[in-house]
Order: structure tokens, then C-alpha cells, then sequence
């Protein structure tokens, strides 16, 4: 169904009819005639048409960075965007003065993509290091290849934003002219603007950031009849109930990332987000979207499999590792959709550990991913949850290998048998990401990486390397 | 100096293709392309497509007006695809409609039917079937038949290397519409101007005066739009040009990928002689060269390999042979560096094995054959003011290769899973157009009358900032504050019959013609202060915005003295022409002196691998670089870092993936990677070599585009250092990409 959808965009205050479905990016480029945000990949890869989304929680309002070509209109709703234009103020903004002053700009295409991220950077209520910014452009490319240049002026960003007010970044920010006085206000307005009641129809698509289906069939949901997911405060959050978390399907990866509830029950889940997309992505992408996408090698799908996690889907609720059936096939009935996803919190102290391997390190969709959680009692394993992407046609839960180490004891040996095991479980096949041998080997090494880890004292890497032939 | 454009840059002012301000009435168009690499094409259905509301027309090659046969360089292409297809997106059809969206449901319901042929992707196989795009040529100096019986050792392998995507940011495009008198204006992404002029003026059957094409700036080329371009811009020009209405053609990221071509993988063998003393005797090597299904600019590009095949050495008796060969993939093109990579790895891979099976470092070969002053190269041309060794020496003295050595031994004895690699990068790289006739440029410099100037060249602004090295050039002649000066959009009417922006040459030839065209204003100027100030020209200066006579300020500032010349109607208009003295090249003979110059340099590249999981870091690149009198430091810094990562990911994880049938897998920016910020190496330490600079560069300053590209080779042999440390079964082997796939399954690879 049809519903206006109001934002302010920049300064102004946008009142559409236009397509839910549609991406931003075309509506601040063509119909807003903001032509600073440029197209690149149209698949959230190339970071050109970073913008910023503030949005309103509980009175206070924070911002984060999005890519333009994947956000569904809709989803702009009651949100304030901001585009390169929308930061224009009577002198460059420190940011933009270390972008010229560092010669980080060589053709300038990709530069207010950069801009947009480092502003977005900015605003974040904590201290900036140099490690920080950097991490802030993860998903925006220059194909001049002017990284160097560009570190150099992340670096002088992060310095300038060292007396940074964290409890009032906005105020500060406008006192030193990284943003226009205009931004004060937004809160107010965004205040302003009603929630658009959504009348689901079943037939409607449902979607969440977007990330996916965007990049998927972006021609098709111009078209389609659009039930928006990412805003839905019944969909949202990560709480702990009975012993066990629960995660909300609308959460997003970044949310999870900065969760202090995950921090507090396994540290070990949020330093694997680095490896996960990029942090525009990981601001828009869902939990439930990642899960429901069926992709064999889904980081998150991985994760929270070898945690064991449950899917509930309203009327069932089920493990995981049977919501997978075959590729890209789901075990999802027509009016069921992901309300939560929800694991146990170990009661014991528990290993974690995440591993994968991809073309380019970061901003890649993996060959082979994996991830172990294991309860070790004394010497021996008392609980083992492995699962594997990139080997099978879904998401791999790896009962054998898990049972097989249950109740053993550590050692370099047990660790080269179970791969034993594993390579039996899988069946890897050829393609973009790897050939079969290429995919069997990785996780192999993926496999011991984990024992390396976890257990430096118990198994040794030239033992596992030595005596175990792959090839 | 920074670049002129990055306030408009940081601001996001700047105008690229898509964001020029559309008149009232445009349409936009999409390309239909085939959806199989070979075959004929038996039924072609449009009504229903046409039918769709909202398409204004769909074009095929019955709708060309003059010719569909284009080409950069032989006219081997259609336009649109008339019986056969010949490469998967080979452009069949132009679906012209209110929108894109449109544009794009309409392409789902053309019919098509094909007749599938047998697909060649293999330029070996392409070869034996006698599928060439241009005969083979060869480069041959010294006596190779005789030479191998002087050698003391010989070496023998095959070397590969991969296609690269050119990735702009800004895919290819063009926004036409009708102007007066018949004509047609194109605004094109291209890099080359009158080449998208002469094919929109062939294919629409109008003559060049009635195509204007002009270019803001690109979001990127790196040669991919030297040729490609002309293609794109000539549909958008026949359908503004049949319909009579402004027609935006800016392709979808996947259309790019799919449609146009990339680096040119090569397949090559190779021999090489060396003496007891390790001196290369002889060095005899095959390139197949995989061009794809037309010869767009593959011929010369063939030519630079041939030129570059012995990179930075002397080797007395070399034959080169190179096969440009014809399969089904679209038709590669230009890529920074333009063939002399894929030559230069076969020359590097050649002397690492030799190095490897004699057990010495391979830098002890390198050094042992560096040219020196007034060696030949194989074409003919007497190597002069020879800067490697230079390079070579101060890199290592510099950089204390010796202690990177010790130190990576260290490391590599402290750490099991962790290996530390290095290798030694030099390059020599010939700068001009190696078709010399291409070696011309125009500039057109306007002085207004408040003392502003305008000047138009034929050079095209991608980021490398050839725009503000004109503008220093002429705040340099007439000494005035560069803010006075803008470059204009680069513009066939303005400036014509220009040179496309590629060869590294586009500062150099367009920059000499804006100095001349400013020598000679600057010229008139003078007489006209003389006059006015009533003394002999001699004693007129133009030195900070002011007239000095003597050495003295005067009361005439620029600004004075422009309005005056203006009253005493001097001419303040200048159109100055340069063309590259010397050079010249005998193709019947294959030699003669075609290059300008050359630019040396030498890279020393150190990684850490990651040996349990097959991933690598780039630790430093440590470079020193003949820039010869740089007039930009800060530009030229930012070309050598960013050709050096661009060069890396050409090596490591740039892998462009066709499946037998033809078709691209790599066609996406999800299953093609370009180096991010976190693949960047962590250090590039670049040290300019002091040398005065050669004549024939614009003020003394070498160009600097494409040859720092040829570092990034060195992050191969690196990486592959690494792999024999860690894996001593490992037996060396060349096949560029080296992707964490290869990597890993090198590094647990058994002898066999």
C-alpha cells in the first residue's frame, strides 16, 4: 500500500509519494537533484553513495553511516539524512580541510563517500583513534588507490577530534564547524513527524536493511508491495531472558557488534564484525535478513550456529541448524517470518572462536568461514558446536565433527582425526570463491586455527601441519 | 601543491557525467548485450519491448545512419552486433525510454535466439587456430640463434598473468543532444575526445564539425576509457540524433563489467642465457597476448610489450615474438601500463627462476644486468641519461637491504606460521606514444581582460591532475597567482584533433603546448608593457603580478597591464602547438628512437604471510623514483602510491574469472575485489632520485602515470618468497594473480 513517506533530507523537510522500494540513492540524486552522491556498484560494495542516517531514540538522536543504493526509501522514514550537501557551511569542515590538506582526493568521485563516513565518524559518542577512523571508510573504495593519503588525513581527523565532548558530540561538532547550526534543530522536527501506519498484506515483501534484496532484485521492489521491518521496535533489540539472549530479527550486525550484553556473555562475537562486510553495511543489515538470505557462507548464520542459536518464527520455534533445508531453501512457511533469533548463555566459561578466509580480508564475502564454541572440562571437551560455510549448499552445522570431539581429550592428534571427520561431512563445490580442493584445504586450516588458538599449549602447529596430508 | 579541483572534490562539486544538469525531455538508454560469447543470432524479436509504454525506440544496426563498423585502431568492430556475437555483452540493441527503469523491464522482453559456436578463451588455443587479431611481430637485437652456445646456464618456463578490471568508480557513459545546424553534443566519459568524435561522426555519417564532444572530468579511466568510451557515446548520439532529443546512456555497474574490456591477460613462453658471471647472454620469449574479440587498442599495446620485455636490463641478444590473439572475450583495452606489466613480469619471473635454481638471491641477476649509458634496447634506441643503477644503488644503501634481509631472517626463524617475504622491483618504463604521430597536443589560452585566464587543452582531468600542472605551467610563465587560472572542460571544438589522455604523456604534450602558447603571450605582453613603459623589451620582467623594468617595480600590475594590452588591441588569445621532436620509429625495420625519455625506479617490497591461513600483508614498499624535476610533488607522490596499490592488487587479488562458455563470473564488485584501505601496504616510503630531468619533459618533471604501476610486480615475487621459506617442497611457479587460493594450495603443495 501507498504511504507518504516524510524525512528531512539536509535541511529540508520531504514529503513523498515515491516508491518504498525505491532506493535513496536515486531519490537524492534525481529527484532531489543532490547530485554530491554518486553511483558506483549499486550493491553497497564501493561506498560512493555513503550518506548519514540520524535517527530518533528516545528523545536523543544519534548517526550513523549508510550506503544510499541499498536503503530502501521507506526506510528513511521519520529519519534525518544527510548528504555531502547537507554539511555545506561557509568554510570547509576540518574533515573536508584534512581531505585537501593530505591530497586525499584524486579524481574525487569516491571522495564524499569518504567524507560521509569520517563525518559519521565524528558523531559517534566515543573517542576517536586513528584505528577508528580508518575503520570508517571500510566500505568506501578509491580506485585511484589514494589509501595512503587518505590514512594520512584519518589520521589528522582522529587528532583533531581528540577534545572531542562524547556526551555531546553534536554541540561540539558545530562549535568547530564539522556540522551546520541546522543540526540542532533536527531532533525537534524528526519529532514531528508521525510513524506511517503500515497495513502488512501478505503478499508483501518484507525487508529490513536491505543489504540483500537490494542488490538482488532492486528493478523488481520499485514494483513490489513493501512491508518494512528495519524500524519495527517489537523486531528490535538484544535483552537477556532465562538464561538465554534473545536478539531481535531488526537488530542489526552493528547493533549486535556494540551490544554490551554480547560483550558480556562471549567478548570474543563482537571482535568478529571486523571481518564481517563494512561498517555502513553492518549499520543497515539485519540479523534476520543475513539468516533468511540462506547464503552458504552467511558470517552470521555461521556464528550463531555454533552457538547453538533458535530461530523463532512465531508459531514454531526451531534450532537453527534445521531452518537450513537446502540451497537457498528455507524452512519458512508463507506467513511465518523471523521474530528472534536466541541462544543459552553458557553457564560455564566457554571458548569462541570465528574464523574465515576471503579474497580481499575485509569487505568480502568469505571462501570458507567457521566458528567454535566449546565447553572444556579439565582436559577434555565437554561440549562442541562447529559449523562451516562454503562447503556445503547451506549454512553447515557439523554434527560429526562436534560429536566427535565430545568428550575427548585435547591434543594435536584428536585435532588431525577430526579433520578426519570433517572432510567427511562436507562437500565443498567449485566456483568464484575456491575450487573443491582449495575450499577442503581452507577449512582444514581454519579448523586447526581455531586449536591454535584456543588451546596454545595443547596443540602445536607444526604437529597438525606436518602429519596430516591433505593434498 | 595540491590539486586545483579538490575543494569542488570535498564538497562534492565536482561534475561527472551523470550529474550534468539533464534539459527537459531526455531519455535514457540501455544497452541490450548478448547474453552468449559466440554465435549467430537467428531470431531477433523487439515488437513487444517497442510496445512497452514509455520506450521511445530500440535501436539496432539496421537504425545507423552512416557506418556500424568501429574501431580505435583497425575497424573490426560492429556498433551493434548485425548476424554474429562474438563476446557475452557484445552490444545488440539500444533501448531508449523515458527512464531507465523502463529502459530495463523492456530489455526483458526482447526475444533473442541464438546459434551457438564454439567459445575460444584461451589465446594459446586461439593461436594454434590461427585466430589472430594482427600478425605476429617480433623485436630482435643480437644474434639469439648463436648466443645460447655462450651461455653457462639456461632457463626455460611458461608465465602467466591475469586480466585486470579497470573498476573507475564512474562507469562508462555519454549525455547527447541536438545543437544547432544538424549537430549533435556528446558529453562523454572519455579519455579520449576525438576518438569518441570520429566514430560518433562515422557512425552517425556526419562530418567532425558537427560532433561536439566535451568532458568535464572523469571519475576515473586508467585507460579504460581511452577507446571504450567512443562505442557509448556514439549510441547516445545516434538516438539523440534519429529522435531529435537528449539521450543519457550512463551504464549500470554490471553492464560495465560485462560489456567492456579489461587488461589483457598473457600467456607467454620464455628462455633465458646467463653466463658463468651471471651476465644474461640471451633471453628469447613468446607472449599470447588474449585480446578479445575485436583489436580495439590491443595492437599497441602488443607494441609496448615488445618494447618493455627486457624491462630495466641490457641484454645483448633478445628476440621477442608477440601473438595478439582473437577470442571470445570482449575486446581488452588500455590499462595503466598499457602491455609493458605483462612484459615486465615475464623478464622478472624469467630471472627469479634462474636466481632460484642457481640458489642466489635474485637481486644478485637484477643488479649483474642493469642498462647502463648508451646501451641498445632491442628496438634501437641508445639508452641516455640511464638511471637505474642509480636507483638500484640508493635504494639499497638508502633503505639498508641488508638489514631488511637480516631482519626477515630473524623473523622468519622466530615465527613458524608466520613468513616474511621480500623482492626487488625496478622498472624502466619509455615515455610518448610509441605510434609517434599521436606524440601532438594543442592548448588554447585566453587572457581575459580583467587578467583571468582560460585554457583549453586536449588533455582529459581523471585524477591524475594534469589540469593543475597546466595551470602551474602558465602562473609559472607569466608569474602570476595560480587562482587567476582555470582549466577548462576539455572540448573538440575548442581544441581539436587531440591525442587521447594515456601513455603517461598527457602533462608532457599538453603542458609544452601551454607553455608555448604562454611564451608567446608572454612575449606580447612584454612589447606591450615596453611600450608603455617606454623603454627597450629586454628590460621588462613579469615577476609576482607585477611589470618590473630593471629589476624595479613599475605602476603597471598584471592586472593594469592586461587591460591596457586589451585597449591597444593586442592579441591575449594564444593557440599553441607542440609536437615531440626526435622521435621516430621504422615499423618495417622495428627500430628507431621512439621514446622521449624513460622513467626508472626501484621498489623494494616486503610481506608477512600467514601461513596457516594463506593471507598476506603488504609490509612496505620502499621505492626510489626518478621523477627528474618533479613540478608537483605532492600529485607525482600521490600517482606513485596509488599505481603501487593498484599494481598489488593486479598481483594479488584482482582475478578476473571467465568460465569456458564465455561468460564473466568475476562481474560484480562482490566477486571482484580492488584493493581497500586495509589492503593498502602499511608503509610506501617514496624517495625521489636527484636528477636534473630530461628536456623533452614539461619543465624537467617526468611523467609519472604509468611506470610506479610496475612496483606493485613486486609484491608477487614477495609473496612467493614467503611460500619456498615456509614450504621448501614448493617448485616455483608463475601465475599471476597470486590469490590466497594459489597462495594457500602452494604452501601445503607436495613434492611430486
Amino acid at each position: 500500500m501507498q504511504t507518504m513517506i516524510s524525512f528531512i533530507l539536509n535541511n529540508q523537510l520531504i514529503k513523498t509519494d515515491k516508491p518504498s522500494g525505491g532506493s535513496l540513492l536515486d531519490f537524492i540524486r534525481y529527484d532531489s537533484n543532490l547530485p554530491g552522491t554518486k553511483i558506483g556498484c549499486r550493491e553497497g560494495d564501493c561506498g560512493a553513495c555513503t550518506v548519514m542516517e540520524g535517527s530518533l531514540n528516545d528523545e536523543k538522536i544519534s548517526y550513523k553511516s549508510i550506503v544510499s543504493c541499498l536503503t530502501p526509501l521507506g526506510n528513511a522514514h521519520g529519519k534525518h539524512i544527510v548528504t555531502i550537501e547537507g554539511i555545506k557551511m561557509e568554510c570547509l569542515s576540518p574533515i573536508q580541510n584534512s581531505f585537501v590538506a593530505n591530497a586525499a582526493t584524486q579524481c574525487g568521485f569516491c571522495t564524499p563517500g569518504f567524507i560521509m563516513s569520517l563525518t559519521a565518524h565524528s558523531l559517534a559518542n566515543e573517542k576517536s583513534t586513528k584505528q577508528k577512523a580508518i575503520a570508517s571508510v571500510s566500505g568506501n573504495i578509491c580506485r585511484c588507490t589514494g589509501y595512503k593519503s587518505i590514512e594520512r588525513a584519518a589520521e589528522d581527523i582522529s587528532k583533531l577530534l581528540e577534545d572531542k565532548n562524547i556526551n555531546n558530540p553534536i554541540e561540539w561538532l558545530i562549535e568547530k564547524r564539522y556540522l551546520p547550526d541546522y543540526f540542532l534543530s533536527i531532533p525537534k522536527r524528526l519529532n514531528e513527524i508521525k510513524e506511517n501506519q503500515q497495513i502488512a498484506n501478505p503478499n508483501d515483501v518484507i525487508i529490513g536493511g536491505g543489504t540483500d534484496l537490494m542488490v538482488q532484485k532492486a528493478d523488481e521492489l520499485v514494483e513490489s508491495s513493501i512491508n518494512l521491518f528495519q524500524d519495527r521496535k517489537d523486531l528490535k533489540g538484544i535483552k537477556v531472558e532465562n538464561g538465554r539472549c534473545i536478539i531481535g530479527a531488526a537488530t542489526t550486525a552493528s547493533e549486535i557488534e556494540q551490544s554490551s550484553i554480547i560483550k558480556e556473555i562471549i567478548p570474543e562475537i563482537s571482535s568478529c564484525f571486523k571481518l564481517i562486510s563494512s561498517e555502513p553495511i553492518r549499520n543497515m543489515g539485519t540479523i534476520a535478513g543475513n539468516i533468511v538470505n540462506a547464503s552458504p557462507i552467511g558470517d552470521l548464520s555461521i556464528i550463531f550456529l555454533a552457538l547453538n542459536a533458535e530461530i523463532n518464527l512465531g508459531p514454531r520455534i526451531l534450532p537453527l541448524k534445521d531452518f537450513f533445508l537446502g540451497y537457498k531453501k528455507i524452512n519458512l512457511q508463507k506467513d511465518e517470518f523471523v521474530k528472534e533469533i536466541a541462544f543459552a548463555i553458557p553457564t560455564k566459561p566457554t571458548l569462541f572462536n570465528f574464523e574465515k578466509v576471503s579474497k580481499r580480508t575485509h569487505l568480502d564475502i568469505a571462501s570458507v568461514n567457521s566458528a567454535i564454541h566449546l565447553i572444556v572440562n579439565g582436559e577434555k571437551i565437554s561440549s562442541c558446536s562447529l559449523s562451516a560455510g562454503g562447503v556445503s549448499p547451506i549454512p553447515l552445522f557439523l554434527y560429526k565433527t562436534s560429536d566427535f570431539l565430545k568428550g575427548k581429550a585435547i591434543s594435536s592428534e584428536l585435532i588431525i582425526q577430526a579433520n578426519e571427520v570433517m572432510q567427511g561431512e562436507i562437500s565443498p563445490i567449485g566456483d568464484m570463491r575456491g575450487s573443491v580442493d582449495y575450499k577442503r584445504l581452507l577449512l582444514r586450516q581454519l579448523f586447526f586455527a581455531h586449536f591454535i588458538k584456543l588451546f596454545p599449549n595443547k596443540v602445536l602447529a607444526s604437529d597438525l601441519l606436518s602429519n596430516s596430508d591433505m593434498r | 601543491m595540491n590539486n586545483i579541483d579538490s575543494i569542488n572534490h570535498v564538497t562534492g562539486k565536482s561534475v561527472y557525467l551523470d550529474d550534468i544538469l539533464i534539459q527537459k525531455g531526455t531519455l535514457h538508454a540501455v544497452v541490450f548485450g548478448s547474453s552468449i560469447a559466440h554465435g549467430k543470432i537467428t531470431h531477433l524479436d523487439i515488437s513487444k519491448a517497442e510496445e512497452l509504454l514509455g520506450v521511445e525506440k530500440i535501436l539496432t544496426y539496421k537504425d545507423v545512419t552512416g557506418q556500424n563498423q568501429i574501431g580505435g585502431i583497425i575497424e573490426d568492430e560492429p556498433l551493434f552486433a548485425e548476424h554474429e556475437v562474438h563476446f557475452q555483452g557484445q552490444p545488440i540493441a539500444l533501448i531508449v525510454a523515458k527512464d531507465e527503469h523502463t529502459a530495463r523491464k523492456a530489455i526483458t522482453l526482447i526475444d533473442i535466439k541464438f546459434e551457438e559456436f564454439e567459445v575460444v578463451i584461451d589465446p594459446r588455443i586461439a593461436k594454434e587456430k590461427g585466430l589472430l587479431l594482427i600478425p605476429p611481430r617480433t623485436f630482435r637485437i643480437g644474434d639469439i640463434k648463436n648466443a645460447w652456445s655462450k651461455c653457462d646456464y639456461i632457463s626455460e618456463g611458461r608465465v602467466d598473468s591475469g586480466g585486470q578490471e579497470h573498476l573507475y568508480i564512474e562507469t562508462q557513459g555519454a549525455y547527447a543532444y541536438p545543437i544547432d545546424n544538424g549537430s549533435i553534443k556528446i558529453h562523454s566519459s572519455t579519455q579520449g575526445p576525438t576518438a569518441v568524435q570520429k566514430t560518433a561522426s562515422k557512425v552517425l555519417g556526419i562530418p567532425m564539425n558537427r560532433i561536439e564532444v566535451d568532458v568535464a572530468r572523469l571519475g576515473g579511466g586508467f585507460g579504460g576509457k581511452e577507446d571504450q568510451a567512443s562505442g557509448f557515446a556514439a549510441m547516445a548520439a545516434l538516438a539523440s540524433y534519429i529522435l531529435q532529443r537528449p539521450v543519457k546512456l550512463s551504464l549500470h555497474r554490471l553492464d560495465d563489467m560485462k560489456m567492456t574490456g579489461k587488461r589483457h591477460p598473457y600467456s607467454s613462453d620464455y628462455k633465458i642465457g646467463l653466463s658463468k658471471d651471471l651476465k644474461i647472454i640471451a633471453f628469447q620469449t613468446t607472449l599470447y597476448q588474449n585480446g578479445g574479440a575485436a583489436a580495439d587498442l590491443s595492437p599497441a599495446i602488443m607494441e609496448r610489450t615488445l618494447f618493455h620485455s627486457t624491462n630495466a636490463y641490457y641484454i645483448p641478444n633478445t628476440e621477442v615474438t608477440t601473438y595478439s590473439c582473437k577470442t571470445n572475450l570482449p575486446p581488452n583495452t588500455a590499462f595503466r601500463g598499457f602491455g609493458a606489466p605483462q612484459g615486465m613480469f615475464v623478464i622478472e619471473s624469467a630471472i627469479a627462476r634462474a636466481a632460484n635454481e642457481l640458489g642466489i638471491p635474485t637481486r644478485t641477476i637484477q643488479e649483474k644486468n642493469f642498462l647502463t649509458e648508451n646501451d641498445e634496447f632491442q628496438y634501437g634506441q641508445i639508452a641516455k641519461s640511464v638511471n637505474i643503477g642509480n636507483c638500484f644503488s640508493t635504494a639499497s644503501r638508502l633503505f639498508n637491504i641488508e638489514k631488511i634481509d637480516n631482519d626477515i631472517k630473524k623473523f622468519n626463524q622466530e615465527n613458524s606460521l608466520l613468513k616474511k617475504g621480500m623482492a626487488i622491483m625496478p622498472i624502466c618504463f619509455g615515455i610518448s606514444f610509441t605510434n609517434t604521430s599521436m606524440n601532438q597536443a594543442r592548448a588554447l589560452v585566453h587572457i581575459y581582460q580583467d587578467g583571468s585566464i582560460g585554457i583549453s587543452t586536449g588533455a582529459i582531468e581523471m585524477g591524475q591532475g594534469v589540469n593543475t600542472k597546466m595551470a602551474q605551467v602558465a602562473a609559472k610563465v607569466f608569474s602570476i597567482n595560480i587562482k587567476r587560472i582555470k582549466l577548462e572542460s576539455t572540448n573538440t571544438s575548442r581544441v581539436a584533433n587531440t591525442s587521447p589522455t594515456a601513455a603517461s604523456s598527457g602533462a608532457d604534450l599538453n603542458g609544452n603546448a601551454v607553455l608555448i602558447a604562454c611564451n608567446e603571450l608572454l612575449k606580447r605582453l612584454k612589447e606591450s608593457a615596453a611600450k608603455i613603459l617606454e623603454c627597450s623589451i629586454d628590460e621588462i620582467k613579469l615577476q609576482d603580478e607585477q611589470v618590473l623594468k630593471n629589476g624595479q617595480v613599475t605602476e603597471l600590475s598584471w592586472e593594469k597591464l592586461i587591460i591596457k594590452s586589451y585597449l591597444s588591441r593586442i592579441c591575449l588569445s594564444e593557440n599553441g602547438h607542440y609536437a615531440t621532436p626526435i622521435i621516430h620509429f621504422d615499423k618495417s625495420k622495428e627500430k628507431g628512437h621512439p621514446f622521449a625519455y624513460h622513467v626508472y625506479g626501484t621498489a623494494i617490497v616486503t610481506i608477512t604471510l600467514d601461513c596457516l591461513r594463506g593471507t598476506y600483508e603488504v609490509d612496505n614498499v620502499q621505492i626510489v623514483h626518478d621523477f627528474g624535476n618533479s613540478i608537483n610533488p605532492t600529485i607525482d607522490k600521490g600517482q606513485i602510491e596509488g599505481a603501487v596499490v593498484q599494481g598489488i592488487g593486479w598481483m594479488t587479488m584482482e582475478e578476473i574469472s571467465f568460465n569456458k562458455d564465455g561468460r564473466l563470473l568475476s562481474n560484480s564488485l562482490s566477486t571482484y575485489k580492488v584493493p581497500d584501505i586495509y589492503s593498502a601496504p602499511k608503509a610506501i616510503e617514496c624517495h625521489a632520485l636527484e636528477t636534473v630531468g630530461p628536456e623533452l619533459a614539461i619543465l624537467k618533471s617526468k611523467a609519472v602515470g604509468e611506470p610506479p604501476f610496475m612496483y606493485g610486480i613486486g609484491a608477487f615475487f614477495a609473496i612467493q618468497n614467503a611460500i619456498e621459506t615456509f614450504n621448501p617442497n614448493y617448485k616455483l611457479d608463475f601465475d599471476a594473480p597470486l590469490t590466497p587460493e594459489k597462495v594457500l594450495m602452494r604452501l601445503y603443495e607436495k613434492n611430486v
